[in-house]
């Protein structure tokens, strides 16, 4: 695949706080490529930097091989979906959607026919004479889409574009762009805090926190192989615990050596454990690997979700099994299901579920989409 | 529940309904009934039919009120829009800078442009000084257009630059990312948005200069009638307070009548807050 932008070394600051710092990463053609992290974390202004609505305070960002840190927004072929759609009041569905054409003085037929096509892209047929401050929130979403795709532009930008729909219509309009990437062959850069999203709709996610990149990589990878707890913590519900590598494939952590498939530590290296909710079985305490005591059971539908007490930390696994609060259960993990990590600055600060409430993380959620 | 807090609306409006018809329904009535009549009270056209007398009058008001506003708007949309782009802290200072003159009262703002623009005035005395040569100013209709555009230019600035702020920064940056450069951003979409700020703008200069005495008086030296002139003399003698009375109307019917184009004019293109 071609490499179609490039940033190299980007750094950029507000104020003398940065919010990029030496930001490398490549996005090839025909790529869908998410941005995603917690709000702040530099993922906003990447896209702004490539939009062409700020300019980076070091470093270079090179589209198709040409420098473009100084080529006006509307000089670049990238067009982007904001996040509150910005359409223009003043012009109904058909010019809101010709604007580009229009600007180009296209000659009418091809405007109306290209419009056309676009309206039934985005599933709007008839739409043309509509007034866009009296859609509903999807409508305009597709009008925003139709509107920024139809000069044919090399890489299409979306700023957390579905932040502000309902889940359901989310989950529709998730199919709808993912269609559209492949159907159009458009570089799509999609922002977004939603680690499902990103994992379910992305070709590469790059994982973003504090103005750096964390990781890149399929969303398969992120979710399997976290470079470290951060990554680990964001992508999924995640266990992370202390743990010490005692030679290739093996490790302890809360009292018990376990078999894992991880290899290259040096003997004896402190590491991060991570286990994923789903991966850990609830047998009897016999039987269990690890013993603890449960602290709380949240019914979720799918499963249960379960908080443990293992020698003063608290783990969260989820099984279809039911099991009482304050029952002593044991707990055994395959080998495959034991992901080690590197220590890194973000070890110890997350994975611990003794503060952990339902209503703790909406809270998070909604100041995420606020900002 | 809902009852009762409309009826309690509707007692809260009570002020506001007694006022409106003391002050403002029946002082129109009274303007008509004696646009109509004569001094001793009988129905009449010949009021209307007098003022052909005044068409010179009529045209030059409308005249000048258009130069006056056309001025104000082509220096007064610059500086609206640099205002609302400027930075926060110096969007204050602006307005402050702008509203300052507002706080004197008109007549002594009249009287020192006369102190200006006077035969021996200060800028004739400056020119004189320069050995250019003294310049008549006072007296002129340049002067009244001078007037009327410097007493009422921030009644243009202030609807347009709070129409230019209304405008979302993300609508400008689309229009930019669509591959608009900063012309056509200007012309297809900041202008358009604040084109409700443009007609108030217009209306709240146009409005007050065509109905102005003061101004021509001062400025205008007395050498020509403004309608605002010719009503106030008509209103110094009893005789001819109907025809006064005639001319009020006519004028008013004028400005509702640019009113109602205006508003047609800019109907639906007004951007409404997007839901």
């Amino acid at each position: 695949m071609k490499k179609l932008i490039e940033l190299k070394n980007v750094s950029k600051a507000f104020e003398g706080e940065t919010v990029l710092e030496k930001m490398n990463l490549d996005i090839y053609d025909q790529q869908f490529i998410t941005l995603l992290g917690p709000s702040g974390c530099g993922k906003t202004t990447t896209l702004r930097l490539i939009g062409g609505f700020e300019s980076p305070d070091e470093g270079g960002i090179f589209f198709d091989g040409q420098k473009i840190n100084d080529v006006p927004s509307y000089k670049r072929h990238i067009n982007t979906v904001f996040q509150k759609y910005a359409l223009f009041p003043h012009l109904n569905v058909f010019e809101n959607i010709a604007f580009s054409l229009r600007l180009q003085k296209l000659p009418n037929p091809e405007i109306a026919a290209r419009v056309k096509e676009m309206l039934a892209l985005v599933a709007l047929n008839g739409f043309e004479r509509k007034d866009v401050n009296h859609l509903s929130g999807g409508q305009q979403q597709r009008v925003a889409i139709a509107r920024a795709l139809i000069s044919h532009p090399k890489v299409l930008l979306l700023d957390e574009p579905l932040g502000a729909l309902d889940l359901k219509l989310r989950k529709d309009m998730q199919n709808e762009l993912k269609k559209i990437q492949k159907q159009t062959g458009i570089t799509f850069i999609y922002v977004t805090h939603d680690q499902e999203e990103a994992l379910s709709m992305s070709d590469t996610v790059v994982v973003m926190a504090d103005g750096k990149i964390q990781q890149i990589g399929t969303p398969i990878d992120i979710y399997n192989e976290p470079k470290n707890a951060f990554v680990a913590d964001f992508i999924g519900e995640s266990n992370i615990v202390d743990g010490i590598m005692e030679e290739d494939r093996k490790v302890t952590f809360s009292g018990h050596t376990f078999t894992c498939v991880d290899a290259g530590f040096a003997e004896k290296e402190a590491v991060d454990v991570v286990v994923r909710p789903e991966d850990v079985d609830v047998v009897s305490v016999e039987k269990g690997m690890l013993t603890g005591v449960v602290t709380s059971v949240t019914f979720k539908g799918v499963h249960y979700e379960i908080i443990v007490d293992i020698g003063g930390f608290k783990w969260m696994i989820q099984s279809t099994d039911f099991v009482g609060v304050d029952e002593k259960i044991g707990l055994y993990i395959e080998p495959d299901a034991i992901h080690i990590m590197k220590k890194s600055e973000y070890s110890g600060k997350f994975g611990d579920y003794s503060s952990f409430s339902d209503e703790l993380d909406e809270l998070s959620d909604a100041e995420a989409v606020e900002a | 529940m809902k009852q009762k807090n409309m009826i309690s609306g509707k007692i809260a409006a009570y002020p506001h309904i007694v006022w409106t018809v003391l002050f403002i329904v029946l002082p129109l009535l009274f303007v008509a009934y004696f646009a109509f009549t004569t001094p001793d009270g009988a129905f009449t056209f010949e009021n209307i039919f007098a003022l052909g007398d005044h068409k010179v009058t009529f045209i030059l008001s409308v005249s000048l009120s258009l130069i006056a506003t056309l001025c104000c708007f082509i220096v007064g949309y610059p500086l609206a829009f640099l205002m609302a782009r400027a930075r926060p802290k110096n969007q204050k200072m602006l307005i402050t800078l702008l509203m300052l003159p507002m706080w004197t009262n008109l007549l002594i703002r009249t009287y020192s442009m006369m102190a200006l623009m006077d035969d021996a005035g200060i800028i004739n005395g400056i020119l004189t000084a320069l050995d250019v040569g003294a310049v008549r100013m006072i007296g002129t209709k340049t002067a009244v257009v001078f007037g009327m555009a410097y007493d009422f230019f921030p009644y243009m600035v202030l609807p347009i630059y709070t129409a230019i702020c209304k405008i979302d920064n993300s609508v400008l940056e689309a229009a930019s990312d669509l591959g608009g450069n900063p012309i056509q951003v200007m012309t297809k979409v900041i202008f358009p948005l604040s084109s409700s700020g443009i007609v108030s703008g217009i209306t709240m200069v146009f409005v007050p200069s065509i109905s102005t005495f003061y101004i021509s008086q001062k400025l205008g030296g007395g050498t020509f009638d403004l309608l605002g002139d010719a009503i106030e003399r008509q209103f110094q003698n009893v005789s001819t307070y109907n025809v006064g009375a005639a001319m009020s109307l006519v004028m008013m019917v004028l400005v509702l009548l640019s009113l109602w184009f205006m508003n047609r004019f800019t109907d639906g293109t007004e951007g409404g807050t997007a839901g």
